[in-house]
């Protein structure tokens, strides 16, 4: 049988086609979730894809988390079940505080594409152990609102933890704090992030295929399960 | 009907980087001695029947869980008066 991944669409969302295609192409079965389903279909995870959920009103994610999808999706996380928040998705998982922090505008208040060095600082997460531990990736980064925050406490709490699963490399570009590109909650189920995997799948169209490990790793994961 | 009024701010210690732009382009614009501008966010509800406590409440409840993210911004909750209210017109749009 094959591993259901769901990928919800939100009105707004742009990457869930893209998503949905670096499941398939990582060997599992995509399962497209609608913002108003409350049944998650049977998928054993799930992924937030990028975009601009309710057209980003109020505050990127905040319309996003209150959606009738996102109820079971927050429920299944708290209970172990796999997320992954890319983008627009990690947006709405500090929204609806499966992950802590929020994110803001870029710190130059323009809107960056580019691709982005990064280092995976965490390979132990469901959506990170087919790298390496300190691993070097390049994937694509979009994003006007991407700067990460937290306060003190919880960004020590965070390194002191291993939650600080990616840091970006070379250069910040979006004023995050100290450099973090993506977190991961205390149990390494839950795992959001800016930049997008999910478009550094193929050698067609990606800078790089360094994005399917994610995919890979979740897929992994839930097979050993 | 009573208007409640939630307005809505970044926290002291989280950069604003519109609110720094929108200070940088004073001074080309010939508005001087302004040294710092915080942007925010105001909501204007306007509530059906008397605005009692219990009111308030639902609407502390709603600032707090969805109007704003308490993780990064603060936000206060007011009922604005009748007269603030009619007030209000007149100070719009009035040219300098």
């Amino acid at each position: 049988m094959t591993t259901r991944i769901g990928v919800v669409t939100f009105p707004g969302s742009l990457d869930d086609r893209d998503a949905q295609r670096a499941v398939r192409l990582a060997g599992g079965e995509a399962v497209p979730l609608w913002h108003r389903d409350t049944n998650l279909h049977q998928v054993d995870a799930v992924i937030l894809p990028g975009g601009f959920s309710y057209g980003d009103y109020l505050r990127c994610g905040a319309i996003a988390r209150f959606s009738p999808v996102m109820e079971t999706v927050i429920e299944q996380a708290k209970a172990g079940m796999p997320v992954l928040g890319i983008c627009n998705g990690f947006q709405v998982l500090c929204e609806s505080h499966l992950l802590p922090g929020a994110l803001t505008r870029n710190d130059h208040l323009h809107f960056i594409c580019r691709d982005q060095k990064l280092r995976v600082e965490n390979a132990a997460t469901a959506w990170t152990s087919d790298y390496a531990g300190g691993q070097e990736i390049t994937v694509p980064l979009k994003n006007g609102e991407g700067g990460y925050v937290a306060d003190e406490r919880t960004l020590d709490e965070l390194e002191a933890e291993g939650r600080v699963v990616f840091r970006y490399l070379d250069v910040n570009p979006n004023g995050s704090r100290r450099d973090i590109a993506g977190v991961t909650n205390a149990a390494g189920n839950v795992v959001g992030l800016m930049p997008h995997p999910e478009h550094a799948v193929e050698p067609l169209t990606g800078p790089t295929t360094d994005g399917l490990g994610f995919f890979t790793s979740v897929l992994k994961k839930l097979v050993t399960a | 009907m009573a208007r409640v009024v939630v307005d809505v701010m970044l926290k002291p210690e989280i950069l604003d980087p519109q609110g720094q732009a929108v200070q940088r382009a004073l001074p080309r614009l010939g508005y001087q001695g302004i040294s710092d501008v915080r942007q925010g966010k105001r909501f204007e509800l306007e509530v059906e029947g008397p605005v009692d406590e219990a009111v308030l409440a639902r609407v502390r409840e709603m600032a707090e869980t969805f109007l704003a993210n308490t993780v990064i911004e603060n936000f206060t909750v007011r009922v604005e008066d009748a007269a603030e209210a009619a007030s209000e017109p007149k100070a719009e749009g009035v040219a300098p």
